[in-house]
């Protein structure tokens, strides 16, 4: 797993209001890089272009392989994935949820039975791998979020506000959960507004300032 | 009033006794209106889905169309068919008028608006964070409508329940079309009109009866479904 990401210049604009403005970085493989700032200030729709979910205005997303560039098709996106704030929940059992990214790429039934069994022992959702995952609680649909992002071993794995509006002791399982990942290698990309959170996950502390996006001093 | 009674429990008679006129004709019911449901569910779920999912110019004015259509008259249906089917009309070669088919083709006509419609609502009522998900997860496209459209199943079984509703209780377009000949294109509806006309109120009422049963089977149906689709949102 080698797969960086370099954005170049990006620019975007909502409902005529610039977004961002000229933001350049380069993601190396490996680390956590957390994006912080305020509520509006651009940090979801960065990662949103980054993750391949949205598209600049103008300014080039580039994925590269060593020092292969990829095209984005659907085998750069299936090696990347977004969790988003609201998660998505599928209206079916916590199992088929988590298990939804090896199904759609065509996984065989063990594969799938054990390693989602395995991502829910490691969000310590095992013992509701039958329920109905809308009748989770906030903090679970996170973690659930969270695990069916990272069934389908993302090389690169975003994170956009994954503790926003949950409990301490949920806050405190998925940062461990993020902290975990980070020792197996995966990059992960954050965006909290919550600073102490931020400097507790960050290698890398990033910001967005005046639409642009700094890099901040640890 | 005796008369009333003396009918309705000549009716609760021929139910518990299977009569076999009154069994034959249910059973063409079902197989009428199960066959043009079968056939409006083929088309109208690949049409919604299109609908709701396809981008072309004019969309806005097919969906109100389609909406329009939900409410046609059985009798103009019934008239339009009984057009094309007739001898001299365009489809008068295949001697399908006063036929089950006929019968059938008229009731898909009045069953596929409301199918396709109420699919394509459901669709498009899908939150569109559902997508999203599915794409951030590596679906492709065509994974990520099936995705959306298995998150719409309650509301497109509403809408499967409610033509099969409006279809079993129609009686218009049947009638035209079908000539309600005994034997063979007579079912629960043209009967009921047939012998209430001529003062043979048992049967009447019996497939009165069965047709409030089915009517009400299928109205708990949809609220299992709607019930269903509410609680798991």
């Amino acid at each position: 797993m080698n797969l960086r990401l370099r954005i170049s210049q990006i620019r975007k604009s909502h409902n005529g209001d610039r977004v961002l403005d000229d933001c350049s970085f380069f993601f190396e493989q490996g680390g956590v890089y957390v994006l912080t700032g305020p509520n509006g200030s651009g940090k979801s729709t960065l990662l949103r272009i980054c993750a391949l979910l949205e598209r600049p205005d103008s300014g080039e997303i580039a994925y590269f392989l060593g020092q292969e560039r990829l095209e984005d098709n659907i085998f750069l996106r299936r090696r990347v994935t977004l969790v988003l704030p609201q998660v998505g929940i599928f209206n079916t059992s916590v199992f088929n949820n988590i298990s939804y990214g090896l199904r759609v790429r065509g996984a065989g039934r063990s594969e799938i039975e054990q390693k989602t069994a395995e991502m829910l022992a490691f969000s310590g959702l095992t013992q509701k791998r039958g329920q109905n995952a809308p009748s989770l609680s906030s903090g679970e649909k996170q973690r659930m979020g969270i695990a069916r992002g990272l069934v389908i071993e993302p090389e690169m794995l975003f994170l956009d506000e994954p503790t926003a509006s949950i409990d301490e002791t949920n806050t405190r399982l998925i940062e461990e959960m993020i902290l975990e990942k980070k020792k197996q290698g995966i990059t992960m990309i954050i965006t909290t507004h919550d600073r102490a959170q931020a400097e507790r996950l960050a290698d890398k502390l990033l910001m967005i300032r005046d639409k642009k996006l700094v890099s901040v001093p640890a | 009033m005796n008369n009333i009674a003396g009918s309705l429990s000549q009716a609760f008679s021929l139910i518990l006794h299977l009569d076999q006129e009154l069994l034959s004709i249910i059973l063409l019911s079902l197989r009428v209106s199960g066959s043009a449901l079968v056939v409006s569910i083929a088309i109208g779920l690949p049409l919604a889905a299109f609908m709701a999912f396809g981008k072309f110019p004019l969309k806005g004015i097919f969906v109100n169309i389609l909406n329009t259509f939900m409410g046609l008259p059985p009798v103009v249906v019934g008239l339009l068919v009984y057009l094309f089917l007739s001898r001299s009309g365009p489809f008068g070669f295949l001697a399908l008028l006063y036929t089950p088919s006929a019968m059938i083709i008229a009731q898909t006509i009045l069953a596929l608006p409301i199918v396709a419609s109420l699919t394509h609502s459901a669709i498009v009522s899908v939150d569109p964070i559902i997508r999203q998900a599915a794409k951030t997860l590596g679906a492709t496209p065509l994974q990520i409508s099936l995705t959306v459209i298995r998150e719409a199943r309650y509301g497109i079984m509403s809408g499967i329940m409610a033509a099969f509703g409006r279809v079993m209780a129609e009686v218009g377009a049947i009638l035209i079309v079908g000539g309600n000949i005994a034997g063979y294109t007579r079912v629960m509806t043209t009967t009921i009109a047939l012998e209430t006309d001529k003062g043979n109120f048992e049967l009447a009422l019996a497939l009165g009866l069965i047709l409030l049963a089915i009517s009400l089977a299928i109205n708990v149906a949809l609220n299992v479904f709607r019930k269903k689709g509410t609680a798991e949102a």
